[in-house]
């Protein structure tokens, strides 16, 4: 079996967990939730395994020339949906709330399948500017970043949809339906807080490790290109998160979209920038 | 006091310290920057003006949208922000710095009832014992405790972690450090480029904003430039050039750098980053008479003439690295004593023994050909470098500390009774409520089996 095929397995067994957490939320048996959290172990551990393997593999096709799977769009994507499943797992590990799930696994399902149908998924040799140990470092910091705010995002969903409901019903008995299930919501906008607590001083090594690289490779740390630009806006926006719930006191809905229009701006700056506005520059440039 | 009876200097202060302005800042930041990435910056007029037309260039010129990093507003807001980040420290650190010189050593009456983290415990051990036994059970989670005696009761005291009181503040300081760095580097430093042609040297080297030339005050050399390739594939590996620096003439040191692994000598670094051709290619040839049998090898550029033997001379009229996959090849005319020239001809390097259907006076191998390169390297001087580093790691360090430990502290007070002594115990935390409240359930837990534990000891 090679890496490629471990992952499409990996990406079944995700989309099993998924189903299985959808399931949990309709029919609330707490054994579908743990047989849920199985699945999700049983899927993060076949893609470590898989990434063991690829990153054995680059050997046998670069001979010494091999590298960690972490170079190119589609490893990185891959690399995203493990961190994301790493996090979450450790959450599910912390609170046992196990319709995060429904909500987080989605995030690294969508991301399995857009690497294996539609990325390129050859191990193809570094061009001389990648070969560095500080790429590795980089990419293994951003990408835990990002899978923290990922959580934090579906966190703030789960905050949005059941916040709305609640406020609205009425008397002493809890609430009923799919929303009944989910964490209450002042667990839910402490885990937001807490996913972002994580990503936040990971997504800083992730700036500043790619600094230290930049000025090693071409002697400048910080040239203000887009997608430098754009990883520095999103630390901007989780600052102020960050100081908005500290001495603000800022929790609940306005915390939940801060947290959301987070994500988007991290979504951008890892997939935004490249496709977006790397098109609007050649355009620029190539007249 | 409300807002109306503060002077305008008290109002001024209070804007710069308040938080609201650092929210607004750091937003104002991200949605100011994003004009930057949407926005070619640098760019030549012209190409502005073909995008946008000539008014929309004269506007982002009046807002200075083209270089917006740079532009005075955008400066302004980094200030502003700087500003806000020291008043803020001004005003908010005596207080953080007054837990550290005046730790409450005795527990108020507000701590002892009023704290979410309380116990009573009951004990035979008179309030000296109790309190060295307290002290004991205390020491695994919060180090060594003081104690205190006051109106009759005796006071304990212990904290752990007060540090991370500090971690807002470093890392506060570790932004004012790198922006500090950056400046440094702005002023005293410079960003430069230089293209080396392999066997030159060179003391000078372009500065990339003003165009300028800068003076390096040594000389560098370059005596071999490389590209490797991946086997099997054009996809270049490497791009290594051997530098030499000189001064006054003398060697003094020599690195082979590539990309991702530059040199620096006084400061300042030399990085691989481009290479290309300069000049015509050199070729060896080796040429055989076909009468006496002698050889004679012939070094040519291409475009110039080289002496044969008995006043023939060769030139190179052109040169390929690789003929339709015969590999390199080179059209040569030879030059009688005469000077007749011949018409031209076709020597290929693999296939050397063609020449001699030739029939000519000499027959021509081409031995093996140099293409000459230049190494293009950036060069960078930045005294501020370290200095950013510094402020990196503190930064690290700084948010770490404040974002996963808090400032944990736990009071005791010991009254007598007249069956032993009373042992009140309060407890917090500074951040993380619901964590600590679950670890002063067990640290509550510890303390009674502890001391029913050596209650029992001595019954027993
Ligand atoms: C970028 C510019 C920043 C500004 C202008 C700023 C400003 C402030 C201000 C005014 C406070 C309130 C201080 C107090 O009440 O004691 C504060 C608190 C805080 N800031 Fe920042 N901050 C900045 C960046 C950061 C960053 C990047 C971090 C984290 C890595 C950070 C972490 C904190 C923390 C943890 C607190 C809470 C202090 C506490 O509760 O003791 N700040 N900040």
């Amino acid at each position: 079996m090679d890496s490629n095929q471990l992952f499409n397995l990996t990406t079944i067994v995700y989309f099993a967990a998924m189903v299985i957490y959808f399931i949990y939320i309709a029919s609330r048996n707490n054994k579908i939730a743990l047989a849920g959290t199985l699945v999700t172990l049983l899927g993060f551990l076949m893609q470590t395994a898989a990434l063991g393997l690829r990153w054995y593999e680059s050997y046998q096709i670069l001979g010494e020339d091999g590298r960690a799977p972490l170079t190119n769009l589609y490893e990185s994507v891959v690399f995203f949906a493990w961190s994301t499943v790493l996090i979450y797992l450790i959450i599910d590990y912390k609170y046992k709330q196990r319709t995060i799930g429904a909500f987080v696994i989605p995030i690294a399902l969508f991301s399995m399948l857009w690497a294996q149908m539609s990325l390129h998924a050859g191990i193809d040799p570094l061009v001389p500017a990648l070969q560095s140990n500080w790429l590795t470092y980089h990419v293994i910091t951003c990408f835990l970043g990002y899978a923290g705010f990922a959580v934090a995002c579906g966190v703030s969903i789960m905050y949005l949809m059941k916040i709305g409901k609640e406020e609205k019903h009425q008397g002493d008995q809890p609430m009923g339906g799919i929303l009944g299930l989910f964490p209450s919501t002042r667990i839910l906008d402490d885990l937001n807080y807490k996913a972002i607590m994580v990503g936040f001083p990971l997504l800083t090594l992730g700036i500043i490790t790619g600094a230290a690289w930049a000025n090693y490779a071409w002697g400048t740390y910080w040239s203000w290109d887009p997608k430098e630009t754009w990883s520095l806006i999103v630390w901007f926006i989780y600052a102020a998160f960050i100081h908005a719930r500290f001495t603000r006191g800022w929790v609940g809905r306005r915390a939940a979209w801060l947290s959301i229009i987070g994500f988007a701006a991290t979504l951008f700056c890892y997939l935004g920038v490249n496709l977006v506005l790397s098109g609007l520059h050649s355009y620029g440039s190539g007249g | 006091m409300t807002d109306k009876t503060k002077s305008p200097i008290d109002r001024t202060w209070d804007f710069l310290c308040s938080l609201k302005l650092t929210i607004i800042l750091l937003l104002l930041l991200a949605v100011t920057s994003i004009i930057g990435t949407v926005l070619q910056q640098n760019a030549p007029a012209a190409e502005y003006i073909r995008e946008y037309g000539e008014s929309n260039y004269k506007l982002f010129v009046s807002l200075q949208f083209t270089d917006m990093y740079h532009s005075f507003w955008f400066i302004g807001i980094l200030a502003l922000f700087s500003v806000n980040l020291i008043c803020c420290s001004i005003k908010n650190f005596p207080r953080v710095w007054k837990f550290v010189r005046e730790p409450m050593l005795v527990a108020s009456s507000g701590i002892l009832k009023g704290s979410a983290n309380r116990t009573e415990i009951e004990t035979a051990e008179a309030p000296a014992e109790a309190a060295r036994h307290l002290s004991t059970v205390l020491k695994k989670e919060f180090g060594s405790s003081t104690l205190t005696e006051a109106d009759g009761k005796l006071y304990l005291f212990a904290q752990k972690g007060i540090y991370s009181r500090f971690g807002a503040y470093i890392t506060h300081l570790s932004i004012l450090i790198v922006m500090a760095g950056a400046i440094i580097g702005n002023l005293w430093g410079y960003k430069a480029y230089v293209n080396i042609i392999e066997g030159t040297s060179t003391d000078q080297v372009v500065s990339r904003s003003s165009r300028e030339p800068i003076d390096l005050g040594f000389t560098v050399r370059c005596d071999d430039f490389d590209v490797s390739y991946y086997p099997n594939s054009m996809r270049p590996k490497d791009y290594n050039s051997d530098l030499v620096v000189l001064e006054d003439g003398v060697e003094i040191l020599r690195k082979r750098i590539e990309v991702n692994d530059p040199l620096t000598y006084k400061g300042i670094t030399f990085y691989q980053s481009s290479y290309g051709p300069a000049g015509n290619p050199i070729l060896k040839l080796q040429a055989k008479n076909n009468a006496t049998g002698e050889t004679a090898d012939v070094t040519v550029q291409q475009g110039r003439f080289a002496q044969v033997a008995d006043g023939y001379s060769v030139a190179v009229t052109n040169f390929v690295e690789n003929d339709r996959n015969f590999g390199p090849a080179a059209g040569l005319i030879v030059s009688d004593p005469a000077g007749k020239q011949s018409a031209p001809f076709p020597v290929w390097q693999r296939f050397a023994d063609l020449d001699t259907k030739r029939n000519g006076t000499f027959t021509f191998t081409l031995v093996s050909f140099d293409m000459p390169q230049y190494t293009g390297l950036q060069v960078a001087k930045d005294p501020g470098v370290n200095i950013v580093w510094l402020g990196c790691f503190l930064m690290i360090f700084g948010s770490m500390s404040a974002f996963f430990f808090s400032h944990k502290r736990v009071w005791a007070c010991i009254e007598e009774t007249p069956k032993g002594s009373q042992i009140v115990i309060a407890a917090n935390a500074h951040r993380n409520q619901p964590g600590f409240a679950l670890a002063f359930e067990e640290l509550q837990q510890k303390i009674e089996n502890d001391f029913k534990n050596s209650s029992q000891q001595k019954e027993g």
